[in-house]
C-alpha cells in the first residue's frame, strides 16, 4: 500500500500571537515552526499503515523553501520520500492549494492508495483542502477520523460523535482527514534526524489556479485583551476558604 | 434570502445551528427571509422550534437513500436546493458536520468558503470577520461569490430569539442523488462504553497540566471533579507525557469546553489551550507561577502548589456536604 501524508508548516505560537506591522501576517521573528498537530498524526498513521500492510510512505507540503524542515521531520520519523511544492511563502487559498496537490498526485510516479490530511490546519482552519483534493481526483473523502483500519482494499474509518463513534467504509484509493488522537506520533531518533538532513527532497513549482468567486484577506487583528485582572484569592492552602466561597456563591456549583 | 443548514436531534435544533441563525438574521435584517434546510425523518419537526428564531421556511430534504448521514449527499442536496431557491448565502454551524457539509458544498459548486465567521457586514460583497487559530487571531476578509458560503464559529454568538416570531412553513425537497453521492456514509454507529459526563457538556471541568507532575497525581483532581459533579480534562502537554488519554485533551486540537467553572491546575495557559477553554463562564487557575498566562487570563487565581491546595480543597468541600 502506498500512502501519502500532506502537511502544513505553521508557526509554533506560545502564549500570545504578535502581528507584523502591516497586519498581514504573524510576526515569526521570535518563533519556531512546526506542523499542524493533526498532520503530525497523518504522518504517524502513514508509517503505521505501511508497517502493517507493506508499501511506501510519502510526505508532501506546499509552502516556502523553509518548509523542508517539516518534511525532514517526517523523513526522520520514518517516511520514505518527500515532495515540496515550493511557493514564495504567501497564503494560498484552499482551492489553489488543493489544485496544486491534486496536480502533484496525478504527476507522481506512485499511485497512492491512501491520501492522508489533517482535518483542518492549526492556523487557518479552513476544513477544505482534503475534500477539494478528493473531488479533483474523483476519490471518496472521509473526514475527521480518529480510528483507521485497512482490510481487503477498504478503509474502515471511525469518527467520534457524542456518546460513540460513526463508522464509515470506503474502497481505496481514498482521502482520509485525521484528527489528533488517532495515534501517538513517534519521536525521531537523533540518528534518523541526521540521516533525514541529507535525504533529497523532490522540489516542484506548483501552478496557482483560481476558481469562481473570491475570498481575500484584508487584515489580521488580535482579539481584544481581557484587561480585567484575575481576582487573586490568596496563596497556597490559605486560599481554600475563598475557593469554596467562589464555588458556593460565585458559581453555585456547590 | 439567507439559507441556514440546521442540525437537530429528534427534531430539536442543536445550539450551534441556532447560533448560526443569529448571524443569518443579522445578515437579513432588511426584511429578507431566513430559511433553513434540515435532513432526517424528523427534519420537518424543527419548524415547531424555529418560529421564535424568525425562520420563514423549513426545507425538509427527503430521499429514501438518506437514512444515515452522508456528507456528499447532504452537500449535493443543498447544492440542488440552492439552484432552486437561489439564496444570497448559505450559513452552516461550526460543528463537525456543518464544516464538512459546507466544505463539500464549496467543492461541488466551486465556490470559496469562509470558515468560523463571527460577524458579517454587507456592502456588495461580504466583509467577514472570522477566527483563525481557534479564535486567538481574527481575520477580516472580503468574500465575493454568486452564493456566499459561511460557517459560524461555534459557541461565539448567542442563540438569540428574533424580535418578531414567525410561523415557518415546511416544504419538502427531494434531491436527485446518484450512487457516487452515497459512497461516503455512516455505515453504523458504535456506542461508547465510557461513563460520566463528556467534557464538552460538563458544568464543572477540572483540568491538569504539566504541573500535575505525573499520572498518579490526577487522583486528587478526579476527586475534586467527583465532589463537584464534574469531569477531568488535561492540557496537550499532559497528554503528550502520556499521563492522560487524548480524549481528555482541552484545546485547539482537543475538546472545546463551556462549563460554569473551569478549574485549571498546573496549566500555563498557552494560546492553543486557551482556545479550548475560553467558552468557560469562569476560570479559576491554581499555579505556582503568578506570571503564568492563565493567571492573567482567568477570573480567579490562586498562587500555590496544586498538590497542597487541591487535597485541602477536597477536604473543605467534603466537610460542607
Amino acid at each position: 500500500m502506498d500512502v501519502l501524508a500532506c502537511i502544513k508548516r505553521v508557526p509554533d505560537t506560545g502564549a500570545k500571537i504578535v502581528l507584523t506591522d502591516d497586519r498581514q501576517g504573524i510576526d515569526t521573528s521570535n518563533l519556531g515552526f512546526t506542523m499542524s498537530p493533526h498532520e503530525e498524526c497523518a504522518i504517524e498513521e502513514a508509517i503505521q499503515q505501511v508497517e502493517t500492510h507493506g508499501g511506501s510512505t510519502h510526505v508532501l507540503t506546499l509552502g516556502p523553501p523553509a518548509a523542508d524542515e517539516q518534511l525532514r521531520t517526517g523523513l526522520a520519523m520514518g517516511i520514505d520520500e518527500a515532495t515540496l511544492l515550493e511557493t514564495d511563502g504567501g497564503e494560498w487559498s484552499p482551492r489553489a492549494t488543493a489544485g496544486a496537490i491534486a496536480d502533484a498526485v496525478r504527476d507522481a510516479e506512485t499511485e497512492f492508495d491512501l491520501l492522508l490530511f489533517g482535518n483542518e490546519s492549526a492556523d487557518m482552519a479552513n476544513y477544505q483542502v482534503g475534500t477539494r483534493v478528493a473531488d479533483e481526483l474523483g476519490l471518496p473523502c472521509v473526514a475527521g477520523i480518529k480510528t483507521l483500519d485497512v482490510e481487503d482494499g477498504r478503509a474502515i474509518a471511525k469518527r467520534e460523535i457524542s456518546g460513540g463513534e460513526e463508522v464509515y467504509e470506503v474502497d481505496l484509493p481514498a482521502v482520509i482527514t485525521v484528527k489528533e488522537g488517532i495515534n501517538e506520533p513517534r519521536y525521531a531518533s537523533m540518528r534518523a534526524k541526521m540521516r533525514a538532513r541529507n535525504t533529497e527532497i523532490d522540489q516542484r513549482t506548483p501552478d496557482r489556479a483560481a476558481g469562481n468567486g473570491s475570498f481575500e484577506k484584508i487584515r489580521l487583528e488580535t482579539p481584544a485583551d481581557d484587561d480585567s485582572d484575575a481576582e487573586v484569592l490568596g496563596e497556597g492552602t490559605d486560599a481554600v476558604p475563598q475557593i469554596v466561597d467562589v464555588l458556593e456563591d460565585g458559581v453555585e456549583v456547590l | 434570502m439567507i439559507l441556514g443548514l440546521l442540525e437537530h436531534e429528534s427534531g430539536v435544533p442543536v445550539d450551534t445551528s441556532l447560533e448560526a441563525l443569529t448571524l443569518a438574521r443579522d445578515l437579513a435584517d432588511d426584511g429578507e427571509p431566513v430559511e433553513v434546510v434540515a435532513f432526517g425523518a424528523e427534519g420537518g419537526a424543527v419548524a415547531d422550534h424555529l418560529g421564535e428564531y424568525g425562520v420563514d421556511a423549513v426545507h425538509h430534504v427527503t430521499h429514501d437513500r438518506l437514512d444515515s448521514y452522508a456528507p456528499d449527499a447532504w452537500a449535493e442536496s443543498v447544492s440542488q436546493l440552492v439552484g432552486a431557491v437561489d439564496p444570497d448565502a448559505v450559513l452552516a454551524p461550526g460543528s463537525d458536520r456543518g464544516q464538512e457539509v459546507l466544505a463539500r458544498l464549496g467543492t461541488a459548486m466551486d465556490l470559496p468558503m469562509a470558515a468560523n465567521c463571527v460577524d458579517v457586514e454587507e456592502n456588495g460583497a461580504y466583509e467577514v470577520t472570522r477566527h483563525r487559530w481557534g479564535g486567538s487571531l481574527i481575520e477580516k476578509a472580503r468574500l465575493d461569490a454568486p452564493t456566499k458560503l459561511l460557517s459560524v464559529a461555534a459557541h461565539e454568538l448567542p442563540a438569540e430569539a428574533a424580535e418578531e416570531a414567525t410561523d415557518p412553513a415546511v416544504e419538502t425537497f427531494e434531491p436527485a442523488l446518484e450512487e457516487e453521492h452515497l459512497e461516503v456514509r455512516v455505515d453504523r454507529v458504535e456506542e461508547s462504553d465510557e461513563e460520566g459526563v463528556p467534557l464538552g457538556e460538563a458544568r464543572v471541568v477540572v483540568g491538569g497540566g504539566r504541573g500535575v507532575g505525573g499520572p498518579e497525581n490526577y487522583d486528587q483532581l478526579e476527586e475534586l471533579a467527583d465532589l463537584l459533579g464534574g469531569t477531568v480534562g488535561a492540557s496537550r502537554a499532559a497528554v503528550n507525557e502520556g499521563w492522560r488519554p487524548h480524549d481528555d485533551q482541552i484545546g485547539l486540537t482537543g475538546a472545546k469546553i463551556s462549563p460554569d467553572i473551569y478549574i485549571a491546575c498546573g496549566i500555563s495557559g498557552a494560546v492553543q489551550h486557551m482556545v479550548g477553554c475560553k467558552g468557560s463562564e469562569n476560570i479559576l487557575a491554581i499555579n505556582t507561577d503568578p506570571e503564568a498566562a492563565i493567571m492573567q487570563k482567568g477570573d480567579y487565581a490562586v498562587v500555590g502548589d496544586l498538590h497542597e491546595v487541591v487535597p485541602e480543597l477536597n477536604d473543605a468541600i467534603r466537610e460542607r456536604q
